[in-house]
């Protein structure tokens, strides 16, 4: 009860942003003319917040499946990136959760766990676990949500997406405090600005997150050196 | 519209999504240990890939037009703000939150 407890409280920064961002994509859906049906299926099977929001559109235009899995396949590659903090860690938990735990880490449910510090009466493995359960059924729960009563929302929600952009802004400031070196952010940041620029808007994630790994794995003794021997993450 | 399309869609979305998020761990199954460069950038990376994920939230700003992003950056700025100041994570993305849907219907 005391992780289940823990883990509720490590996933609220995320609720607001899941809450409506699961809304609008319901809404979009609803508006294309899917049932909630469809809603619930692919926010439990997708589990991937902006890729869903363009596969409305796909679906809208008819698009190949061939498309939709190579937009896929794009859109996510990002996620590559987040499983390699988790192998080892996940892999010792081992059953059926394992491969739940590694195929529903998101942007969000990543960085809570990224920057959780977790007291010494909590199992962090268990409470791990309830983080990912959670955010997986707020996701689902708001799409099937905006499906049904969408339109009936009688307030205008539009800048609530902002909420998932202050998170990650809370993250970085969280994380710049506690590390003692500040250069994995300040190479991510900076290669993120300057594969904006340079390649725009739709295609500079993966190239930033490709370069920054690189510098890092290249700066490895430098920044080990500095925090003798331990990243705070 | 037919079932079958949209159940397809779904799946090939599915599958790809789940390919991504596998790779590392299929990557790295059969090794007993990590490779130390592996394991340092698992603990590296996060710092790298939160500084990116702010900007990839922010991608879709038009900076040709008016505002040019102030909202934004306003917004962005006092979350920073709060969260140095307060150091509560809940009450730096509602405030921050608000003050930008606050904004984006007066001032811009």
């Amino acid at each position: 009860m005391k992780n289940f407890t823990f883990a509720c409280r490590l996933v609220i920064p995320v609720f607001f942003s899941y809450v409506f961002i699961g809304l609008a994509y319901g809404i979009l859906l609803h508006q294309a003319g899917y049932s909630v049906l469809w809603a619930v299926l692919s926010s439990m099977f997708i589990y991937a917040g902006s890729m869903q929001i363009v596969l409305v559109a796909l679906l809208t235009s008819g698009a190949s499946l061939w498309t939709i899995a190579f937009t896929a396949l794009f859109i996510n590659a990002r996620h590559i990136f987040y499983g390699i903090g988790f192998v080892e860690r996940f892999r010792e938990i081992g059953g059926w959760k394992y491969p739940y735990m590694a195929l529903t880490m998101t942007d969000e449910t990543y960085s809570v766990l990224c920057s959780a510090e977790y007291p010494e009466d909590v199992e962090s493995d268990t409470a791990v676990f309830y983080v990912q359960l959670l955010g997986h059924i707020i996701w689902v729960a708001a799409s099937a949500f905006g499906a049904l009563m969408g339109e009936l929302i009688p307030f205008d929600m539009t800048g609530i997406e902002f909420s998932a952009t202050a998170f990650f802004v809370t993250v970085v400031v969280s994380q710049w405090r506690r590390s003692n070196s500040h250069i994995p952010a300040i190479t991510g940041f900076v290669s993120a600005i300057i594969f904006y620029f340079a390649l725009g808007a739709d295609n500079f994630i993966l190239p930033a997150l490709s370069v920054s790994a690189v510098v890092l794995a290249l700066m490895k003794d430098r920044i080990t050196l500095k925090t003798g021997g331990a990243l705070n993450v | 519209m037919s079932d079958i399309y949209i159940i397809t869609a779904i799946a090939a979305a599915a599958l790809a999504t789940m390919f991504d998020r596998a790779l590392p761990y299929m990557l790295f199954s059969g090794k007993k240990e990590l490779p130390e460069r592996a394991s340092y950038l698992g603990n590296s990376l996060p710092t790298a890939i939160m500084a990116i994920l702010v900007v990839y939230c922010l991608r879709n700003i038009d900076f040709s037009v008016f505002p040019h992003g102030l909202a934004e950056f306003i917004s962005v700025l006092l979350v920073a703000f709060l969260q140095i100041w307060k150091n509560n994570t809940v009450v730096s993305i509602i405030l921050g939150t608000a003050c930008y849907m606050v904004l984006i219907r007066t001032v811009f």
